[in-house]
């Protein structure tokens, strides 16, 4: 047997035993095989047990409407970072970091509430001027003719300056805001990883946090407060007098929430529709429909793969018991590919009726709070992308992030048309 | 069948027949009438159905459960008044309930 031959995994995942299929493998997403194992599971466990794995056994959701019923049973299902939060791997004892995401009832509504504002569809009408000027002039600089990376001359830097805006931080070191973020959520099995140990990652949050305490002082000292998230932290009756791990974790939150999702959507777009001409042929001819399209794109990519509960009371969904202490995912990735849920899911099909009803966002009180600022984000992109009627080729299928949890690209050659 | 008037936020007045059983949600779903998002398709889980109930019928509509009451605190211009249409099942006493859309869903 040639031992190098590469896998059929649409073989694979139907031939293995049911009880070893791993869905948090992170080289089925590195290696774009994760969706026949979730057409497995979807027909034959739609709640399925793996008893073994290297982050331990857990239960894996894969059903559009499984999905929904867990993320509305928050009383028995828990997001806190108490029992090992939203990723699948444990961050318990030291490693904490308590972020509303990962809070219950009540402080997490109390947080939430906080941070909600500064999305508000008034808040961001303002934003939208200083984000188009930005995304033209990100166009506009960029090379003609000439092979480079959408990732990081488009994707990232986008997202980098967004970022940056949204807290008022220095302009010129936004990058350190994608490191911190990239730092946040690299996997330590990863061959690519940029950090090597758990104690590595808390040096680089110590980074993170010393930037951020200057920024407070900053506020706190200042005469009159601005309209950007850490002024908001600053003077929110919730937020002014949280401990320094917890303003950690929010920051976080907000830089890991606003970045690799809406990074790796701007990354997903240009691919889909390089892979689809019949969708960008529609667009071109039609821009109205980029109402419809952001949400399909978003639905399409999927960027956070699933979202983790603990099961804090046994509970059954779809027919089995999940027990006390038992750690489960929501697989977004899978519910956004459930013919029951979604017509054709599996296709990229940019004016479909209800584009919304996709799980990417999540559902219940966790509810992406960027949701309309990640959907901003893009339109703007494609309305001046269409504007200037740029020809985006793609050079090579794109290299894919070695984790289960952020759906993703690492880099992506195109080459844009003289 | 009951008739339910969806008041847009520029004031447009759109009156349809609702039958009984369905929520105030799919009724505007069914009938067209914009300004209703629904992403969740009614599980009380995403917050885009909002509507602001006629200060007229507020009594007879009645509050919002626990769970309506959690999604509706993170609503944007979230009012007294305030009601997820999803959570609202038309009956023959709705008959002529007046609902009013918010500028926008988030
Ligand atoms: C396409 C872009 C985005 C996607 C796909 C996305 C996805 C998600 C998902 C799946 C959740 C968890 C939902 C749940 O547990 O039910 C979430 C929560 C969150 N997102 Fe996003 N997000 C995006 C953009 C953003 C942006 C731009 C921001 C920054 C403002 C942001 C900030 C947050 C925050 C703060 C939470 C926590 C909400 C809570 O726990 O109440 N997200 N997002
Ligand atoms: S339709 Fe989602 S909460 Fe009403």
């Amino acid at each position: 047997m040639n031992e190098h031959a590469p896998i059929d995994h649409a073989k694979l995942a139907e031939s293995m035993p049911l009880e070893d299929i791993n869905v948090s493998d992170p080289k089925l997403y590195q290696q774009d095989v994760w969706m026949h194992y979730f057409d497995r599971l979807r027909r034959e466990a739609p709640v399925h047990y793996c008893k073994d794995s290297p982050i331990g056994p857990f239960w894996s959701i894969s059903k559009y409407k499984d999905i929904v019923s867990v993320e509305v049973n928050h009383k028995a299902f828990s997001s806190s970072s108490t029992f090992g939060g939203i990723t699948l791997r444990d961050r318990t004892g030291d490693l904490e970091l308590p972020m509303f995401i990962a809070m219950d009832q009540p402080k997490h509504d109390e947080q939430r509430k906080i941070v909600q504002p500064i999305v508000s569809p008034a808040n961001l009408a303002k934003f939208e001027g200083l984000i188009r000027s930005r995304i033209q002039n990100t166009l506009d600089s960029l090379p003609r003719g000439e092979a480079f990376d959408w990732v990081d001359k488009v994707s990232i830097e986008l997202t980098g300056q967004m970022l940056a805006t949204l807290f008022d931080f220095p302009f010129e070191q936004r990058r350190k805001l994608t490191y911190w973020s990239d730092v946040a959520t690299t996997d330590l099995n990863n061959p690519d990883r940029l950090i090597n140990s758990e104690e590595e990652r808390e040096q680089v949050f110590g980074e993170c946090l010393g930037a951020f305490m200057q920024l407070w002082n900053q506020r706190v000292n200042a005469k009159e407060l601005g309209g950007d998230l850490i002024s908001m932290l600053v003077s929110g009756e919730a937020t002014r007098n949280m401990n320094p791990r917890e303003y950690l974790g929010n920051v976080i939150l907000l830089i890991v929430g606003g970045n690799d999702t809406t990074r790796n959507s701007m990354t997903g777009s240009v691919w889909f529709f390089n892979q689809n001409p019949d969708q960008y042929a529609k667009l071109r001819a039609n821009p109205a429909l980029l109402e419809s399209a952001v949400p399909e794109i978003i639905r399409y990519q999927t960027p956070l793969a699933y979202m983790r509960r603990t099961a804090l009371a046994d509970t059954e969904v779809g027919g089995k018991m999940i027990k006390k202490g038992d750690k489960l995912a929501m697989w977004y990735i899978s519910g956004n590919r459930d013919g029951d849920a979604i017509e054709n899911p599996d296709q990229f099909i940019i004016d479909r009726e209800r584009p919304r009803q996709h799980l990417s966002f999540g559902f219940g009180i966790h509810r992406c709070v960027g949701n309309r600022l990640g959907e901003l984000q893009l339109k703007i992109l494609w309305e001046e992308i269409l504007k200037r009627d740029m020809k985006i080729e793609v050079l090579a299928p794109p290299k894919r992030v070695y984790s289960s949890f952020v759906h993703g690209y690492q880099e992506m050659m195109v080459k844009i048309a003289p | 069948m009951p008739k339910i008037h969806y008041v847009a936020h520029d004031g447009t007045d759109r009156a349809v027949d609702v039958p009984e059983g369905e929520t105030v949600m799919r009724g505007a779903i069914l009938n067209s009438v914009p300004g209703i998002d629904a992403d969740c398709g009614g599980e009380c889980a995403c917050a885009t159905c909002h509507v602001y109930v006629d200060a007229a019928w507020k009594d007879k509509v009645g509050a919002p459960n626990e769970q309506e009451t959690s999604m509706l605190s993170f609503v944007d211009s979230v009012q007294d008044t305030s009601r997820l249409s999803c959570q609202i099942t038309v009956t023959g006493a709705l008959d002529g309930l007046v609902v009013h859309l918010p500028e926008s869903q988030h």
